[in-house]
């Protein structure tokens, strides 16, 4: 092809192109900018620090959350499986298990758990929906049991560094989920496993034709769902300094609206993890500001349901008129 | 060019059915449609030849509503009129059967064809369906088509899809049909079916406008032919005044390369035999061997089992008894992943839904096969991916924009390329072929037969299905013929011929030459 073909079959950067990129941080800062102005409290270091803590325990949720939405899945378990694994954990540190065993032995539990959601859903051919939600009543079931109702409370300060140490300025729930972030970020984009996640999410037949092992990657990618839901948990007790049988309730709703705001399709095969970054942060951001704000809890979760279904609006206009 | 193009308009301003004017049409990166003119007759065919990529089926869904131009003007009948939905071209006697088939497959044939103007009881809130499926079925004879109404279209052949998506346009009693390659994936015969109908609608004063790669077909059926090259509308011509080679060159807009007629291959070792190799209702018995170095054709009808073959073969789909050898061994393939592994590479048939990741990369698609070989503890070695691709975009002439490009904004003919690049990449002992060539352009194709010429020097063993007997012929070192689910017949390529191939492939011929590598 000559160069000036080539100039000519080259169109301008469009509008469409720089929203879908940049949409969701012109948002974010729109709202940030907006509740500077009305609260003085807002920008301050403290409750930015604080908007992070918050933001850790649904945002480490909805990192396992956004890989399975990526393969066209859909896990709601994640708040039955931070239970389970966080009162039994709350349960062996109290009997003076090392800290260090108690720890694996909550993600094994996630693991464990993710494993059953994934082979159900990969070998049983059961829809995601239906194993998760299986798994959820299953999991919630057993945490009552286990717990007959009462909370575990009084955790070791080994254990509680977790959820309210700091390292230097950086509090440790800050420091642990922006450590996974970058992990996961990396899989996701350099690995061959990040790959197939896209691949599969996009099209399961042509993967599997395509030699990808599907139901295997599928299990995995439920797995560290569940390990993601379990470390939240940890997180989270160690802060509270209890492990309640109802902890986690609804976490599914909250991770899922962070990643769906954050551009990750629900067709699988679309989204990146900084797009479920910036969701998590710009629904904290929210709350956190509604909070400063004094608007009641029941309007909190009208405004929140809103601006989920616009952002949806948001993507399928985008996407509609990029055709 | 432009000032005759001007001039016949002037003379026959009145008698056109349609007219295209300075149609323009841009994609993110891509001008695919520059400043079109093109007008059409009632009761004509108008054939629209191109390279893949040149804009044809991007200036037919701009007439059909699908996209809308930047700019530019349609006249119908001489008012102009706005497309802006396939709603309103539909109401306006536009038709148009997409490249990539648009039903919607958990549902019936009937509820197809009526999608989206079902006729109504009177309240007008309940589907009459017994109206629907008899006009429905009535249409289906008037095709001569043998499935039933309410069939379900995933249960259906892609031909059989194809020519559901024709009953629809017929249904729609359409001013304008447009046919986007629509005997890529038709057997001989259906196609034939196919050309009676678009010559019965031209006597009624239907304006057909078809895209086709296969110039056989173009300077058969054409009253004239319009020519696109990279976005641009290069020519217009009466069918007779010209001749394959000088579309061929109009569409190129070069000296066509030479092509060298097909070499002479060493048959080596045993590849691969099948034994009694049985599947479901579409495979019942084939029993055949194919060596190193050889290609060897499988002909067929369409719904004869020759995809049926290769997917077993290949792990998709279970093998109820038959033997497979693969070298010499007895192997149990339980998955394509386990195929890939005993060095069996497939290019499925239906491209959109078993071949591609249409929201994914370009990069993605074209070397997810190569992802094990090209990673190091999982993390995958860019840079020699890229290098590779380059070096597939370049050697199969793929027009991508970038690496980036989704699959799904590539022409049809681009992305059939990018699904055979990825197979060159693992460079498989044994690769089968399913229809590889549909919807590729005539240099292209020309191409990819001399690549897989030369995959076969160097050893590998390539069994090609196809539906299109002079591929078929023109390819194969020998011929295999299919027929209801058992091998038929085989043919050496001197034996060969078109029609014996199709007698065997409809009954005539029994069993010919199939007891003579017993
Ligand atoms: N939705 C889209 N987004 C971006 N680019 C597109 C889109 N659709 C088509 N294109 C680009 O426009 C150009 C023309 O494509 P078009 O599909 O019209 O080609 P074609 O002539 O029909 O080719 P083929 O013979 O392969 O079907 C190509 O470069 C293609 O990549
Ligand atoms: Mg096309």
């Amino acid at each position: 092809m000559t160069a000036p073909v080539e100039q000519l079959r080259s169109a301008p950067f469009t509008l469409n192109i720089f929203l879908k990129r940049f949409g969701l941080l012109l948002v974010y800062a729109l709202l940030g900018l907006g509740l500077s102005l009305l609260s003085d409290r807002f920008l301050t270091g403290s409750n930015q620090i604080n908007i992070l803590r918050q933001a850790t325990i649904s945002g480490i949720v909805a990192i396992g959350m956004t890989l399975v939405i990526l393969t066209a899945g859909i896990d709601l378990s994640v708040g039955s499986i931070l239970a389970l694994s966080a009162v039994i954990t709350a349960d062996l540190l109290k009997q003076g298990l090392p800290v260090f065993l108690a720890v694996l032995i909550a993600l094994g539990i996630g693991a464990l758990m993710g494993m059953v959601n994934g082979l159900m859903i990969a070998r049983g051919k059961i829809p995601p929906f239906i194993a998760t939600l299986g798994m959820l009543t299953v999991g919630r079931g057993l945490t009552l049991m286990y717990t007959q109702g009462k909370p575990f409370t009084g955790l070791p300060d080994t254990f509680r560094f977790l959820g309210t140490g700091s390292i230097g300025a950086i509090p440790m729930p800050i420091v642990i989920a922006a450590a996974l972030f970058i992990l996961v970020t990396v899989i996701l984009t350099r690995t061959r496993f990040g790959e197939y996640i896209y691949l599969i999410g996009d099209n399961p037949v042509a993967a599997r034709l395509a030699g990808i092992n599907t139901n295997r990657m599928i299990v995995f990618v439920y797995m560290i769902s569940g390990i993601c839901s379990a470390l939240a948990g940890l997180i989270l007790i160690a802060r509270l300094d209890s492990a309640q049988p109802v902890i986690g309730v609804g976490y599914e709703f909250s991770a899922i609206a962070a990643v769906v705001v954050g551009g990750t399709s629900f067709s699988g095969g679309e989204g990146t993890l900084f797009g479920t970054l910036l969701g998590t942060l710009l629904i904290e951001t929210l709350s956190n500001g509604l909070n400063l704000l004094n608007v009641s809890q029941l309007w909190e979760q009208v405004i929140k349901g809103v601006v989920i279904a616009l952002a949806l609006l948001f993507y399928k206009a985008i996407n509609r008129s990029s055709k | 060019m432009s000032r005759t193009l001007l001039f016949i308009k002037i003379m026959a301003d009145q008698t056109y059915r349609l007219e295209l004017k300075n149609i323009t049409k841009s994609f993110p990166g891509v001008l695919a449609v520059q400043d079109v003119t093109l007008s059409a007759y009632p009761g004509e065919i108008l054939a629209l030849a191109g390279e893949n990529g040149a804009g044809k089926s991007t200036l037919m869904n701009i007439l059909s509503g699908a996209f809308t131009a930047d700019t530019g003007m349609i006249l119908l009948d001489g008012q102009e009129v706005k497309i802006p939905s396939p709603r309103r071209a539909q109401e306006l006697g536009i038709a148009m059967i997409h490249q990539e088939l648009a039903l919607i497959p958990q549902m019936t044939v009937a509820q197809n064809i009526f999608l989206g103007r079902e006729p109504l009881f009177a309240a007008g809130t309940l589907v009459n369906t017994k109206m629907m499926q008899a006009e429905a079925q009535s249409v289906l004879n008037q095709l001569g088509l043998d499935f039933s109404v309410t069939a379900l279209i995933s249960d259906l052949s892609i031909a059989q899809r194809q020519m559901v998506e024709i009953a629809k346009s017929i249904s729609i009693k359409s001013r304008v049909i447009i046919l986007d390659e629509p005997t890529s994936a038709l057997s001989e015969r259906e196609s034939a079916k196919l050309f009676d109908l678009m010559r019965s609608l031209r006597e009624q004063g239907v304006t057909l406008i078809y895209i086709s790669h296969r110039m056989e077909e173009i300077f058969n059926l054409s009253d004239r032919v319009a020519v696109m090259r990279d976005g641009q509308l290069v020519g217009v011509a009466a069918t007779k005044e010209l001749n394959v080679n000088s579309v061929v060159q109009m569409m190129v807009g070069r000296e066509l390369k030479e092509f060298f007629p097909k070499a002479e291959t060493q048959r080596g070792e045993v590849a691969l035999e099948v034994h009694n190799l049985r599947s479901g209702s579409h495979l019942k018995d084939a029993t055949f061997t194919l060596y190193k170095g050889e290609i060897v054709g499988l002909a067929g009808l369409v719904g004869s089992g020759r995809t049926e073959i290769a997917r077993v073969l290949f792990g998709a789909d279970p093998n109820e008894g038959g033997e497979i050898r693969v070298a010499g061994k007895l192997v149990k393939i339980h998955s394509p992943q386990e195929a890939i592994r005993l060095g069996i590479g497939l290019v499925t048939e239906d491209r959109k839904a078993q071949g591609l990741f249409l929201g994914q990369s370009v990069r993605s698609n074209a070397s997810v096969s190569l992802f094990e070989r090209l990673s190091r503890f999982g993390f995958l070695l860019y840079e020699k991916i890229d290098q590779w691709v380059r070096g597939a975009i370049q050697q199969l002439n793929i027009r991508a924009a970038n690496l980036e490009q989704r699959v799904g904004n590539l022409s049809g003919g681009n992305q059939q390329k990018v699904v055979i690049a990825r197979w060159l990449a693992v460079n498989p002992q044994i690769l089968i072929l399913d229809e590889p060539t549909r919807g590729i352009d005539v240099s292209s194709k020309a191409e990819i037969h001399n690549l897989m010429g030369e995959l076969a020097a160097k050893g590998m063993a390539i069994l090609m299905i196809s539906s299109e007997l002079p591929e078929i012929l023109g390819v194969s070192d020998r011929i295999l013929v299919m027929r209801e689910g058992r091998l038929m017949a085989e043919f050496s390529r001197a034996d060969a011929t078109q029609d014996r191939i199709m007698q065997a492939a409809t009954g005539q011929l029994q069993n010919a030459g199939l007891n003579v590598h017993e």
